[in-house]
């Protein structure tokens, strides 16, 4: 019903991640980025995991009618990739936060002492 | 069933119990943090080494997490593979034992050297959880715990590099490691994800079973490419290396070497294991020998302008990961033709695999070493050093036997395996091994500098109370020093029981999916 609507949605959000890691200036603004790849990530699984009219995945021994199920297993995966996803975002943003408190400046061309 | 078959499982919940419990333990004071942070070291070691001798003896060893079987058979009859597995063959058993020693290593030397920072507790918990993620890797037999594996050792690895959080650097260095890991490891998900999409399976060796060569697979396998490369600091994204390595408390980059070790690990087994002699192009493999040689040159290159040691010593990581990727490259051009596997690729294989181990060794030495530099004198630009030989002379003679090592000097441990590569690379086309060995000399000369103006010359003024570092930094750099020996000692010895064992394993994909196989047609794998 959906068709490849989903995969299109995924391929653009997963583009405008990458432009914005590679472009943006701002950590802030990166860190916001890379969350977008993630969610990108987590919507290409799920949507890998969904079938078209398909019920909730669990199995009981009377039988609920359709046979058609959506997959458990990306459902399950995307869980353990959001959690995962938290982490780095919530660890990203601190470690701007902290950068922001040495260098007075969220932009990365000041942030650059490392070089050579 | 001897208790001996829940070593993999113990291998990983060693260390995690020695992180969850090492908060509660900084309330018994610093002795007991400290008792508990060796011991949970010395521990993991062992099972590490009691894990290797019962492969090496007793073959891949299978291990369901919480059942007997790894397959679920639904009352209609079908099978499910869905348990989560863990397999050891000798190439992961390997990669266990040099990481295992890398971290004890690590973590001996951090009992003094970060004896003066606070919040030491968390710094414990994090170094636990990051070599737990580290042996996840190595010894998983599914992909998506690979991944979430390889997001606990990079999580925790960020938190460990921007530990002096004091400084503005060590933050830049962690958020630059943190992007490229993170994007790394998104990838890794993506590749899964194609390869789910396809075979309804995130198993290794099923995978390695079903699979066939098509567009799918093709972009999950650049996906990895590309993601492992950049984890495991080859070139074109090496740039995070150099500054994480420099910035991380000593004692923790030499746990990160193993952590990049292990992306490298991954991903050999995705090339080797899942794709193997179906990849009959020779693109990917010279891709990888392409990204080898670029690492190798670029990284020495940048190597030899370096002023500060550590970045020294870690722009050497980049091209000293080069020579692996050379070495797996050529052992992969040659998996399809057995003609050229035993002529040259084998031995390519060999020298790659001898490089993981040495490398791991020597370059954990030199940059404890380095550490051990900057805890005696408090700086880490070479122009300030002087003269430090006569005030810290065991750190030199380590140091000392790290450099040869390195550098290929004959009886030590890095000639083998570069002997090696050398060989069997200047079979596929000379002009590999004329780039190898320029990287060795500029390697040379670039160890020859810092051993010359940190330790030699005349003894500086302001070094006079400069004193030999603490006995148990001296324990942790030893314990890479000894390896180091005894690898360069006895070569015939560690190429037959080290080496060849997991070169064999890496090479023969079907026994490692058998191993899968057979486990589940006897009824479980315990």
């Amino acid at each position: 019903m959906t068709g490849n609507f989903p995969y299109l949605v995924v391929g653009i959000l997963f583009v405008m991640g990458f432009i914005g890691i590679v472009f943006e200036k701002n950590l802030m603004k990166i860190a916001i980025a890379v969350s977008v790849v993630e969610a990108a990530t987590n919507l290409f699984i799920i949507t890998l995991g969904y079938r078209s009219g398909g019920s909730i995945p669990v199995w009981t021994m009377a039988g609920s009618g359709s046979s058609r199920m959506v997959l458990p297993t990306p459902q399950a995966l995307t869980l353990t990739a959001i959690v995962i996803g938290l982490a780095t975002t919530a660890l990203m943003l601190s470690f701007a936060m902290s950068i922001y408190r040495h260098y007075g400046s969220l932009d990365v061309r000041d942030v650059r002492r490392l070089r050579g | 069933m001897s208790w001996q078959v829940h070593l993999p499982a113990l291998l990983l919940a060693v260390p995690l119990l020695g992180a969850f419990l090492a908060p509660l333990t900084a309330l018994g004071g610093k002795g007991l943090r400290n008792t508990w942070f060796v011991l949970v070291s010395a521990a993991f070691t062992v099972i590490a080494f009691l894990l290797w001798t019962r492969v090496g003896s007793t073959g891949t060893a299978i291990y369901v997490m919480g059942g007997q079987g790894w397959n679920l058979a639904l009352p209609s009859g079908m099978s499910i593979p869905v348990r989560i597995l863990m397999e050891v063959d000798a190439f992961s058993a390997f990669m266990v034992l040099l990481s295992a020693v890398a971290a004890l290593a690590g973590a001996l030397f951090s009992i003094a050297f970060m004896d003066r920072f606070s919040g030491l507790e968390k710094f414990v918990a994090l170094y636990f959880l990051m070599v737990t993620g580290m042996f996840g890797m190595e010894i998983t037999g599914d992909f998506f715990n690979f991944f979430v594996f390889l997001e606990i050792s990079s999580v925790a690895s960020f938190g460990l590099v921007a530990f002096w959080r004091d400084r503005g650097e060590a933050l830049e260095a962690a958020f630059k490691y943190m992007l490229v890991s993170t994007l790394g490891a998104l990838m890794v998900l993506v590749a899964v994800a194609f390869l789910y999409s396809k075979y309804n399976v995130v198993n290794m060796a099923t995978l390695g079973k079903v699979i066939e060569w098509g567009m799918v697979e093709k972009t999950a396998l650049v996906l990895f490419l590309t993601a492992l490369a950049m984890k495991c600091g080859a070139v074109p994204m090496h740039m995070w290396m150099p500054d994480a390595y420099a910035e991380a408390p000593a004692g923790v980059t030499c746990a990160l070497i193993a952590v990049s070790q292990a992306s490298l690990y991954g991903l050999f087994r995705v090339t080797y294991t899942i794709f193997g002699a179906f990849m009959g192009s020779p693109v990917i493999p010279w891709v990888i020998i392409v990204l080898g040689v670029l690492s190798m040159f670029i990284g020495v290159s940048m190597a030899v302008i370096q002023k500060e040691v550590g970045r020294l010593i870690a722009y050497h990581s980049v091209s000293q990961v080069g020579y692996m990727l050379l070495g797996f490259g050529v052992g992969l051009l040659a998996l399809s033709d057995a003609r050229a596997m035993a002529e040259y690729g084998f031995t390519a294989l060999k020298g790659g695999i001898y490089h993981i181990v040495n490398y791991t060794m020597y370059k954990g030495l030199l940059f404890l070493s380095a550490g051990a530099l900057y805890y005696a004198t408090g700086c880490r630009n070479l122009n300030d050093m002087g003269g430090l030989g006569r005030k810290m002379p065991k750190t030199m003679v380590l140091f000392m036997i790290a450099a040869a090592a390195i550098a290929g000097l004959p009886p030590f441990n890095g000639f083998v395996s570069k002997l090696y590569l050398y060989e069997s690379t200047f079979a596929v086309h000379p002009i590999l091994a004329v780039f190898a060995m320029v990287t060795s000399v500029l390697t040379l000369a670039s160890f020859v500098k810092i051993f010359q103006t940190a330790f030699l010359g005349p003894a500086l003024k302001k070094f006079e109370n400069v004193r030999e570092v603490p006995g148990t930094m001296l324990i942790g750099m030893s314990v890479l020093g000894v390896a180091i020996l005894a690898l360069s000692l006895f070569p015939t010895w560690s190429v037959n029981h080290l080496v060849e064992p997991a070169a064999k394993a890496l090479v023969d994909q079907a026994s490692y999916v058998g191993a899968v196989f057979a486990a589940s047609l006897t009824g479980g794998g315990l």
